[in-house]
This record gives C-alpha cells, sequence and structure tokens, in this order.
C-alpha cells in the first residue's frame, strides 16, 4: 500500500517534471507523503524513523531547549533549532509516548530552521529533536522527567 | 472549534517571530470521561502558514500536541503589512483559517 502510493506519488512527479528539477528534495517529500501515516502509528521511535526513512545522528549543531523536570506531562514546552546547513525540516519523537512521532515541520519554503511547541508526555522520556538536510538527519536527545504524565489530557 | 486563531508576528528586520494559538481540544483517544468511557481521538493533523498566499511553512501533527496547541516559528522575508494566514485541519475534517497583517496598526 504504502509502496504503491509512493510509486504513484513518483509517477505524477515525474509527468510534472519535478523530481529532474529538484531531485533530493522531492523524495524526500515523497516518502513523508507516503509514509506519514505509517510513522504516525508506529509504537516504537526506531519504527516511526524508519517509516520516514531517516537514521539520525547526534549532533551538537541541533539545539532542543526542553525542561529537565516536567511537573505536568499535558504541556511540555520545547524549542528546537538548527545550524545545519540547509535543514529542510525538523521533527519531534518522545520515545516513551504511546505513539513517539509527534510532529514534523517543514521550514524549507521560506522560515528559519525553528519552531517551538507545548506537547503530551505520558511518563519521563527521551525527546529527539531531528534536523533534516539534504537526505542526511541529526538529532538532539534530551531526557525529561514527568512527574504527572499527560495521556489522559 | 470556533474560536478564531490568535496569531502574533513581531518583526525583527526581516524575519517576523510568530506566534499562534489555536483552540483545539487534541484528544488523544486515550483519555475518559467522567463516566469511565474514552473520549474519541480528535486532533488536529496538520496546519500551514501562508505569507501573502504563499506557503512559508507547513507541520503535520500527532495527538502528542498539547490542547489548544501553540507554536513559535520564524518567517523570512518578512515585512510590514504583509498578510500572515494560518490554517489549521482536524482528524474530523474540521479546520480553521485566520489571517492578521505584520506589523499592521
Amino acid at each position: 500500500m504504502n509502496v504503491r502510493s509512493r510509486r504513484s506519488f513518483l509517477h505524477v512527479a515525474s509527468a510534472t517534471g519535478l523530481v529532474a528539477v529538484a531531485g533530493p528534495v522531492v523524495t524526500m517529500r515523497a516518502a513523508q507523503a507516503a509514509d506519514g501515516k505509517a510513522a504516525f502509528e508506529a509504537k516504537t521511535t526506531a519504527d516511526a524513523m524508519k517509516a520516514l526513512g531517516i537514521a539520525p545522528a547526534e549532533s551538537k549543531d541541533v539545539y532542543l531547549k526542553a525542561p529537565d523536570i516536567a511537573e505536568n506531562g499535558a504541556e511540555v514546552p520545547l524549542e528546537i533549532s538548527s545550524n545545519v546547513p540547509g535543514t529542510q525540516s525538523i521533527a519531534v519523537f518522545i520515545d516513551r509516548n504511546p505513539f513517539p512521532f509527534v510532529a514534523s515541520f517543514d521550514v524549507s519554503k521560506g522560515a528559519l530552521p525553528f519552531v517551538a511547541l507545548r506537547v503530551k508526555m505520558s511518563e519521563t522520556s527521551n525527546v529527539r529533536a531531528v534536523a533534516v538536510a539534504g537526505g542526511k538527519a541529526f538529532a538532539a536527545t534530551k531526557e525529561v522527567k514527568v512527574t504527572i504524565g499527560g495521556c489522559g489530557a | 472549534m470556533n474560536e478564531p486563531i490568535r496569531i502574533r508576528a513581531t518583526l525583527q528586520g526581516d524575519v517576523a517571530d510568530v506566534r499562534v494559538r489555536m483552540a483545539h481540544p487534541m484528544e488523544t483517544g486515550l483519555r475518559k470521561d467522567a463516566d469511565g468511557r474514552l473520549v474519541p481521538i480528535h486532533y488536529i493533523r496538520t496546519f500551514i502558514a501562508r505569507l501573502n498566499g504563499t506557503v512559508v511553512f507547513e507541520a503535520q501533527t500527532s495527538q502528542a500536541i498539547s490542547r489548544n496547541p501553540v507554536f513559535g516559528f520564524k518567517l523570512t522575508g518578512a515585512k510590514a503589512g504583509d498578510k500572515l494566514a494560518v490554517t489549521w485541519q482536524d482528524s474530523r475534517g474540521g479546520s480553521r483559517t485566520d489571517e492578521v497583517l505584520i506589523g499592521g496598526s
């Protein structure tokens, strides 16, 4: 099913000449379009990343600002920025949430590689911020201790 | 659902520092109501920011975003008087668009 929809996307994309013009970017976006659903439904960060086709390396060029301790897991503020040249998108994962893939932000069309958001955390977990640039992924990871889980929020 | 998206944009040079707040329950499908019944899943799936009609920022989101989502992002090449529009779409086909003029008084 995924392979099929990706193929049809590529078929349309190549028919309109998009692939020829902007190769790797479109390929990445095709992967996201086809596998976004699978990634959001994945029960582990590893499976979600696999569905998105990324295998991030830890990098000091990705910054993740998150509290050491979150008293209320229903509202944990995160701030992410990237110094990786050519950052196209920023994704967020929370390992121990029921569905670890939280969100993905496309910053390639006129935004700086920065995003601030508030997330729910069901329990103490590693939070991963991933910057994707030129088909490669870079991550910053931080553990956030949660006093009261936000699953029921 | 009828509550407008609150959009605040502050210009710093040609970068617009944007903060948006969308009124939405962001139900995870895991929460139980007072009678112990699961509240059905209902969450914002995507939102898009357009500057003068052109898409400049796009997000795919899950139910793990907090209730009444607040996002911050920074747009380049913005100037006073530009029209900034934000649109969200949720998992039940609901949607809402609101707009502001940057630096407009």
